[in-house]
C-alpha cells in the first residue's frame, strides 16, 4: 500500500478516534443541564468526563496537523474554504474549554449558568459544524483548478452537510447519553437511560435518512455499504439497549454507531480527498495533496512509535478513573463499572444529595437558569 | 488589505497566546518542584502550596490550551499559500507536537487534577512532572517549526514546494537550539516572577508568612540561575541571528551603514526610517555592539542600506528591511527590563541570605509589580523575532505578501478579527478576575475544600 493511502487511513483513525472519544464529552456537553436538574448533579454529569475532555480534544488537533503534515492541500484548501464556519467552531471550541475550567469557581448562579449555556451550545456546536464541513468534503464544494475555494459562506451549507452535521449531533447526544448512563448512579443514571430512550428513537430515523442520502451522494446504488449496515445495526442496539441494564454494552454500541459514521464519510471520500463541484479535474485527491515520500516516511517512523504510547497512557487513564461518579460519599465506593454487567442498583443512598428534587425546590445557588 | 489583515489577525492571536503559554510551562515546573518537595519531606504545607499554585496553572492553562487551537486552525485559513508551500516541512514537527507533547499535556493534566485521592502518592508526582515534560516539548517542537520559518534547513524544493528531506537537520538548526533555550528560560522566568509576586504579596500583607515564604525561596531558586544564563543566551541567539538574518539585528540596532567597530545605541531620538537615517540624539557606548553581535571587540556589521543593495541584487527588486522602530524598542524593552530583573533577582537573593526577605517592605512592593515585566518582554520578544523576518514568511523563500489565502476576502478576516478579538477580551477579563481572586483568597479556604474533599475521597471528587 502506497504510503499516501496510509496517511489517508491514519487520518481517518484520528478523526474517528476522536467523535468516539469526545463524542461523548459533546452528548455530556449538551445533556448535563438537562439530566442534572439540580447544582449538584449537574457538577456529577461534567466531572464524569472531567479527567478526559482535554486528552480526547488532542485527538482533533492531531488529526489536523496530520493533515497539514501530510496532505498540506487538503489542509490548505479545506480551512481556507471552510473559514468562517471554521471561526464559529473555534468560538465553540473556546467557550467549551474554558467553562470545565471555569464554572465551578465562583459561587454565584448567575456564574455557573453563563458557562452551563457555554458548555451546551459549544458542544451542540461543534459536531454540527464538522459535520457540515465533513459533509461538504464529500458532496462537493465549489473549488478551481489551483484548488482555491470559489464560494461563500452560504455555499457550505449544503443540505447533505447540514445532514451530516445534524447526524453527527444525534450520534454525540446517544453516545453521551450511554455515557452517563454507565458512568453515574441513582437518579441521574435513571435521567440519563431515559434521555436516551428518547434520543435514540430520533437518532435511528436520522442515521437512516444520512445513510439513504449518503449512498444518493456517492452514486452508490440501493444496495447500502457494509460499514451503513453495521452503523445502523449499532444504533438500533444503543437505542434498543438503553431500555435495559447493560449500560456497558449500550455505551458500546453507540461507540461503534458513531466509528462506522465517521468512517463511512472517509471510506466514501477515498481515493479524493475534497470533491470539486466545479469539475472533477479540481478534485483533491490523496496523491495531488499529498507531501512527499520522505516526510511520509519521518512521520510513519513518528506515528508507530508515539501513538501506541499515547493509547497505553490515555487507556490507563479511563482505567484510574473507571468508577462511576456520585456526589454521595456513602455508596459508591463499591462499583467498578465492567462492561455490560448491570450495576448493582443503588438508588436509595444515592440520591442523598437530592437529585430527586424538582427545578423548583433545587435550594437556592443551584443555578436553574441553564435547564432547556 | 486581506493580506494585512491576515498579518494583524495572526500577529494579534500569536501574542495573545504568548502571553499564557510561559505562565503555563514556567508554574508548572514550579508546581512539580513543590509537589516534589512535598513528596520527600512530607511536609503538608509543601502539599497546601502545591494546590495553592496548581489551581493557578489551572486557570492559565485553560485559556493557553483553546487559544492554541486558533494558531493550529490560521495557517490553513489565512496563509493556504503558505500552508501548501511549506506542509512538507512545517507540517511534520506540528504533528510531532500534537502526537508527543499535547496528549502527554492534557492526559496527564487530567490524572494529576482528579488523582489526589486515587493515585499513589510517587504515581501522582509523576504525573505533574509528565506535565511539565508535555509543557516543554511543546515549546520545542513548535520552536523547531518556527525556527525553519527564520532559518530554512533540511529541505529541498521539490515542484516549487518546500519538502523535508533531513529531518535531523531542523532539530540542530542553531536558531532552533539557541531560541529554544530562550524561550525555555523565558518561561522558567516568567512562573518564577509569577509566584514570587504572589508570595511577596502575601508577606507584605503579614500573611501565612511561613508558606510564601517557603514559595519565594523556591521561585528564587529558579528565577536567579535563569536570568543569569538568559542573559548570555539572549545575547548568543542575537548573534546566531546576525548570521542567518542580519537585516533582523541591524534593524534592532538602527544600524543603516556598515561599521567597524560599532557602538551601541543605548536610547536614541529619531532615525528610524530611511529618510531619516540619523538620529537626531543618541547615547552612544562605544564598541559593545560589535561585541554583542560579533563577539569581538571591534567586529563588523553590515548596515541595513548595504543589505538593502545585497538582497536587492539576489532576490530582485522590494524592500528587505523590516520596521526598524519595532525592531529597536522591542530589542531594548527586552534587553533593559531583562537587566532590571536580574537586579530585582539579585537584590533578593542577597535579602534572602542575610535572611531579611520576608522584612523587606520595599523590596516585596518592587516583587509584586515586577510581575508585569515578564509578559512584556516575552512579547518584545516575538515582535522582534517575526517583525524582524519581514518582508520574508520563510526566510529568503516565499514572502509574507504571497502567502495568504487567495480568495479569502478581507470582509471574511474582519468579521473573524472582530470575533477572536471580543471573545480573547472576555476571557481576559474572566481569567485576570480569577487569577487574582484565586491568588488573593489566602489557604484558609484552599485548606477547608481540601477538607471537604478527603471526606468525599470514597468517590471520586467533584474537581469540576
Amino acid at each position: 500500500m502506497e504510503l499516501h493511502t496510509i496517511w489517508f487511513i491514519v487520518i481517518a483513525f484520528f478523526w474517528v478516534g476522536f467523535f468516539v472519544l469526545e463524542g461523548f464529552d459533546f452528548g455530556v456537553g449538551m445533556l448535563h443541564a438537562l439530566v442534572g436538574r439540580t447544582e449538584s448533579s449537574r457538577r456529577v454529569a461534567v466531572n464524569t468526563i472531567g479527567p478526559w475532555w482535554d486528552g480526547n480534544e488532542v485527538w482533533l488537533i492531531v488529526a489536523g496537523a496530520a493533515m497539514f503534515a501530510a496532505f498540506p492541500g487538503w489542509y490548505a484548501t479545506m480551512f481556507s474554504a471552510l473559514y468562517l464556519a471554521l471561526v464559529l467552531l473555534l468560538v465553540a471550541l473556546m467557550a467549551r474549554g474554558v467553562s470545565f475550567e471555569y464554572r465551578g469557581k465562583r459561587e454565584s448562579a448567575r456564574w455557573r449558568g453563563a458557562w452551563s449555556w457555554a458548555l451546551t451550545i459549544g458542544s451542540l456546536l461543534i459536531p454540527l459544524l464538522i459535520g457540515v464541513g465533513l459533509g461538504d468534503l464529500l458532496n462537493g464544494l465549489p473549488i478551481n483548478q489551483h484548488h482555491d475555494y470559489t464560494g461563500s459562506f452560504v455555499d457550505l451549507l449544503t443540505g447533505y452537510g447540514l445532514m451530516t452535521g445534524v447526524t453527527l449531533v444525534m450520534l454525540c447526544l446517544l453516545h453521551g447519553a450511554t455515557f452517563l448512563a454507565l458512568r453515574t448512579t441513582g437518579h441521574l443514571r435513571d435521567r440519563a437511560r431515559a434521555a436516551g430512550r428518547r434520543i435514540g428513537v430520533v437518532a435511528v430515523l436520522i442515521n437512516l435518512a444520512w445513510v439513504v442520502w449518503t449512498l444518493v451522494v456517492i452514486g452508490g446504488g440501493t444496495v447500502p455499504q457494509p460499514t451503513q449496515i453495521f452503523g445502523m445495526i449499532a444504533v438500533i442496539f444503543a437505542a434498543a439497549l438503553t431500555n435495559t441494564d447493560h449500560d456497558g454494552w449500550a455505551f458500546f454500541a453507540s461507540a461503534f454507531a458513531i466509528a462506522a459514521a465517521l468512517g463511512q464519510i472517509f471510506i466514501s471520500l477515498y481515493p479524493n480527498v475534497m470533491v470539486s463541484s466545479t469539475s472533477a479535474a479540481n478534485n483533491l485527491t490523496v496523491n495531488n495533496a499529498a507531501s512527499s515520500h520522505y516526510p511520509l516516511v519521518v512521520m510513519t517512523v513518528v506515528a508507530v512509535i508515539l501513538v501506541p504510547v499515547v493509547l497505553a497512557y490515555q487507556g490507563w487513564s479511563f482505567r484510574v478513573f473507571r468508577r462511576r461518579v456520585t456526589a454521595s460519599p456513602a455508596s459508591a465506593d463499591t462499583q467498578p463499572v465492567s462492561l455490560g454487567a448491570a450495576a448493582v442498583a443503588t438508588d436509595a443512598p444515592a440520591a442523598g444529595v437530592s437529585s430527586s428534587a424538582g427545578p423548583t425546590t433545587a435550594g437556592g445557588s443551584s443555578g436553574s437558569s441553564t435547564s432547556g | 488589505m486581506a493580506n494585512d489583515l491576515a498579518r494583524w489577525q495572526f500577529a494579534t492571536t500569536s501574542i495573545y497566546h504568548f502571553l499564557f503559554v510561559p505562565v503555563t510551562i514556567g508554574l508548572a515546573f514550579l508546581v512539580a518542584i513543590l509537589q516534589t518537595a512535598w513528596y520527600r519531606t512530607d511536609n503538608p504545607d509543601y502539599k497546601r502550596m502545591t494546590r495553592f499554585f496548581g489551581t493557578l496553572l489551572l486557570i492559565n492553562v485553560a485559556v493557553g490550551v483553546v487559544t492554541g487551537l486558533v494558531q493550529e486552525f490560521e495557517f490553513g485559513m489565512n496563509w493556504s499559500v503558505y500552508s501548501r508551500y511549506v506542509g512538507g516541512v512545517f507540517g511534520a514537527p506540528l504533528a510531532m507536537e500534537g502526537l508527543a507533547a499535547f496528549f502527554l499535556e492534557s492526559t496527564f493534566l487530567g490524572l494529576w487534577l482528579f488523582g489526589w485521592d486515587r493515585l499513589p502518592k510517587r504515581v501522582h508526582l509523576a504525573t505533574i512532572w509528565a506535565v511539565s515534560i508535555g509543557t516543554m516539548l511543546s515549546a520545542m517542537f513548535i520552536l523547531i517549526a518556527n525556527s525553519w520559518m527564520q532559518h530554512p534547513v533540511g529541505y529541498k524544493l521539490v515542484h516549487g514546494k518546500a519538502e523535508l528531506n533531513n529531518v535531523w537537520a531542523l532539530f540542530i538548526n542553531p536558531t532552533f537550539l539557541w531560541g529554544y533555550a530562550h524561550v525555555i528560560l523565558a518561561s522558567l522566568i516568567t512562573g518564577a516572577l509569577v509566584m514570587l509576586a504572589v508570595s511577596a504579596w502575601y508577606l507584605r500583607n503579614q500573611r501565612h508568612v511561613e508558606s510564601f515564604q517557603r514559595t519565594a525561596k523556591v521561585a528564587l531558586v529558579v528565577l536567579i540561575p535563569a536570568i543569569v544564563i538568559q542573559l548570555s543566551v539572549g545575547n548568543k541567539l542575537g548573534q546566531v541571528e546576525s548570521k542567518y538574518q542580519p537585516a533582523k539585528i541591524a534593524a534592532a540596532e538602527a544600524q543603516w551603514n556598515s561599521c567597524k567597530p560599532c557602538s551601541f545605541s543605548a536610547l536614541q531620538v529619531g532615525g528610524f526610517n530611511p529618510q531619516h537615517e540619523n538620529p537626531t540624539k543618541v547615547i552612544p557606548i562605544p564598541h559593545l555592539l560589535s561585541v554583542l553581535a560579533t563577539g569581538t571587540w571591534s567586529g563588523p556589521v553590515t548596515g541595513l542600506n548595504q543589505l538593502q543593495a545585497q538582497y536587492r541584487k539576489k532576490y530582485g527588486p522590494g524592500n528587505y528591511i523590516p520596521n526598524v522602530e519595532i525592531q529597536y524598542w522591542s530589542m531594548r524593552v527586552m534587553a533593559y527590563l531583562g537587566s532590571l530583573v536580574l537586579l530585582l533577582a539579585l537584590w533578593a537573593g542577597w535579602l534572602l541570605y542575610r535572611r531579611k526577605l520576608a522584612r523587606s517592605r520595599v523590596f516585596l512592593a518592587v516583587a509584586v509589580w515586577a510581575v508585569i515585566t515578564p509578559f512584556l518582554m516575552n512579547t518584545a520578544g516575538w515582535l522582534l523575532t517575526e517583525s524582524g523576518r519581514q518582508p520574508w514568511i520563510v526566510q529568503g523563500l516565499q514572502k509574507t505578501v504571497h502567502a495568504n489565502s487567495p480568495l479569502v476576502t478581507a470582509t471574511d478576516i474582519w468579521i473573524s478579527l472582530i470575533g477572536l478579538i471580543v471573545v480573547y477580551m472576555v476571557l481576559a477579563a474572566v481569567d485576570l478576575g480569577l487569577m487574582l481572586r484565586y491568588s488573593r483568597r489566602g489557604l484558609a479556604q484552599a485548606d477547608a475544600e481540601a477538607a471537604e474533599r478527603s471526606e468525599t475521597s470514597a468517590a471520586p471528587a467533584l474537581t469540576y
